[in-house]
């Protein structure tokens, strides 16, 4: 036995990466999580419609925008492009609330708030896009993703790396395929195959959960397909730096984790502390998590989304070129 | 010489030279086999000449990719395609159409063209490796141990494939440990710790041998004399570098002769 151990030892002494993610990961997931990890919400953006509309909002309620003129609409669209998770139009007794639905911990943090004012004002409380508050209605536009990523880059990270291990990349760099006609035509089969997960999902959870599709199929078919671009283009980036399998398989993960708990997916953004949220900002999840729930339960445009359409090109950019650059090496004749 | 190859070739990975000033050429339908053991270099020079491998120095002659046919050192061949579809695959990569039956019988693997490559033995993998660097019927055939692990049999088969490549007018250039096999080609270049130790047709380094060898019984008592001695087929053979007549040495003795020639040199 005690050969056994001194070999194991050894052996894992020499895996660095392992041996990295054995004893670096648990506390950077330790404290990731214990600023991360949280339900409870603070602060509620609110958007006031009418005069004294905003007069009455004590704290957590923050004030993000405001219109002089009580529109109803007005105050619906800053709900559904996602500027506020409650609207108030009007005052007082008058005063008709909108709470967006869909941001399920922001919601019930707003419904608590107004259950103890009620007996000064009596407002029209009216969930949108998820009267239920359905945890399924805000977790399956996100999972979608989340099952992307794990195809995209979890699976695609060990398409470059098992020709490495196999020694037949060698051979492939010197067959007649330009690394383009490699890069693609390693994607292309994962790319089809999270395509049709995709669309599994979204048959799944639209008719068994009864999860609404409200928004534009054109606008989240983009949105995925940038977001599957980046995934594909981080698994191959993933691959070509890994040396074997499980090398790529920790990677993978270590990309995977953060992504399902700081992408907004399961802890509110606004929930994160601002010193580990700017990792999320980092995330392609969290902004197709953005754009999934948006177009699926809000119905928003292409317009409001912006942001993150632009952030996922942004880092589709990158990554793919990165993946790109690197591949472009992996397959030209190695340097003496 | 023209052909494809290297000139005065250096390779290092870190501080190590794994190749030193190494000269070697492939000429149009001709085999060169490049010898020597472990370590000697055989890979890298192949990885040079095919592509794989960038050199510190010097230069490298070969044809552009589609008109090269590669067998890297690895077992050769995707282990969850079929004999078939790793064969199906080299022809689209390479952008041709050739019936895969002749090549397939040749080999031995016409009865197991639906199996998995993985689940080959190792000397069949090894055969449809080298049929998946033939197939292309490239200029430059470059075959890295085409017919280590393979059964003497097969090994005929393997060389009827090469021989007719280069009867084809590819030039081959292929790594071998087996010197009888080498003494089959038309050129040989031997490496020995990255250096070439002596090169050319296989008849003239067996006639530029120096001196004479002399078989002896046992090993010899004389510590000058043991130096100069190796064992072969059950007797001893002594190298007498100033000696004449003596055994009819073969290329094996002449590699032989050539290594001793070099350590005894560099122990000066």
């Amino acid at each position: 036995m005690l050969a056994m151990i001194v070999k194991e030892f050894r052996q894992l002494r020499r895996d660095r990466r392992t041996l990295a993610m054995m004893i670096v990961l648990p506390v950077l997931l330790l404290v990731v999580l214990g600023y991360a990890a949280s339900f409870d919400v603070s602060s509620i953006p609110v958007a006031a419609a009418g005069p004294d509309a905003a007069a009455a909002l004590r704290s957590p309620f923050t004030v993000v925008a405001t219109n002089p003129d009580p529109d109803v609409g007005w105050a619906r669209n800053q709900l559904r492009d996602g500027n506020a998770g409650v609207a108030v139009v009007g005052e007082g007794n008058q005063a008709k609330v909108f709470v967006d639905g869909t941001q399920l911990f922001t919601a019930q943090a707003a419904e608590r708030a107004f259950a103890n004012t009620k007996a000064k004002a009596n407002p029209t409380v009216q969930i949108l896009y998820n009267p239920l508050l359905k945890t399924s209605f805000v977790m399956i536009p996100g999972l979608a993703g989340v099952i992307l990523v794990f195809v995209g880059t979890v699976v695609t990270s060990l398409g470059v790396v098992r020709e490495r291990q196999a020694g037949t990349l060698e051979q492939l760099a010197v067959m007649p395929l330009r690394p383009a006609d490699v890069y693609l035509g390693k994607i292309a089969p994962y790319f089809g195959v999270a395509v049709a997960d995709l669309a599994i999902v979204l048959a799944v959870g639209t008719s068994v959960f009864g999860v609404p599709f409200r928004g534009s199929a054109a606008v989240f078919g983009l949105g995925a397909l940038l977001f599957v671009f980046v995934t594909l283009g981080l698994g191959v980036l993933i691959s070509s730096v890994s040396q074997t399998q499980g090398q790529a398989i920790q990677l993978a993960i270590m990309t995977l984790l953060p992504q399902v708990l700081l992408s907004g997916l399961i802890f509110p953004l606004s929930s994160i502390v601002a010193g580990v949220r700017w990792i999320a900002y980092l995330l392609p999840l969290t902004y197709f998590t953005e754009i999934s729930r948006g177009v699926m339960l809000r119905a928003e445009p292409i317009a409001a989304l912006w942001q993150p359409f632009v952030y996922l090109t942004l880092l589709g950019v990158a990554i793919t070129g990165l993946a790109t650059l690197r591949f472009r090496a992996f397959l030209s004749p190695k340097e003496s | 010489m023209s052909g494809w190859g290297t000139t005065e070739v250096t390779v290092r990975f870190g501080r190590t030279v794994a190749l030193e000033a190494v000269s070697v050429t492939a000429t149009k339908s001709t085999v060169t086999a490049v010898v020597g053991g472990d370590g000697a270099g055989k890979s890298t020079l192949l990885r040079c000449v095919a592509g794989a491998l960038a050199p510190g120095s010097g230069t490298v002659r070969r044809p552009e990719a589609h008109r090269i046919g590669y067998l890297p050192s690895g077992p050769g061949g995707y282990e969850d395609l079929s004999v078939e579809e790793n064969l199906q695959f080299v022809l689209s990569a390479y952008g041709i159409h050739r019936e895969l039956g002749d090549y397939l019988r040749r080999s031995g693997l016409d009865g197991v063209r639906a199996r998995l490559a993985g689940h080959l033995s190792g000397g069949m993998r090894r055969k449809l490796g080298v049929i998946a660097a033939l197939l292309p019927e490239p200029e430059l055939a470059v075959l890295d141990e085409p017919t280590t692990g393979i059964d003497p049999v097969s090994r005929a088969d393997m060389w009827w494939l090469i021989a007719r490549a280069a009867a084809g007018g590819a030039a081959v250039l292929l790594a071998t440990t087996y010197l009888d096999e080498a003494a089959r080609a038309e050129r040989v270049l031997v490496l020995d710790a990255g250096r070439p130790l002596v090169a050319g047709p296989p008849s003239e380094v067996v006639a530029a041998m120096p001196g004479a060898i002399v078989p002896v019984p046992d090993e010899p008592s004389d510590q000058a004399e043991r130096r100069r001695a190796w064992r072969r087929a059950g007797s001893w053979r002594v190298w007498q570098p100033d000696g004449h007549g003596g055994l009819a040495p073969d290329l094996q003795d002449a590699v032989c002769v050539a290594a001793l020639k070099r350590e005894l040199a560099d122990a000066g």
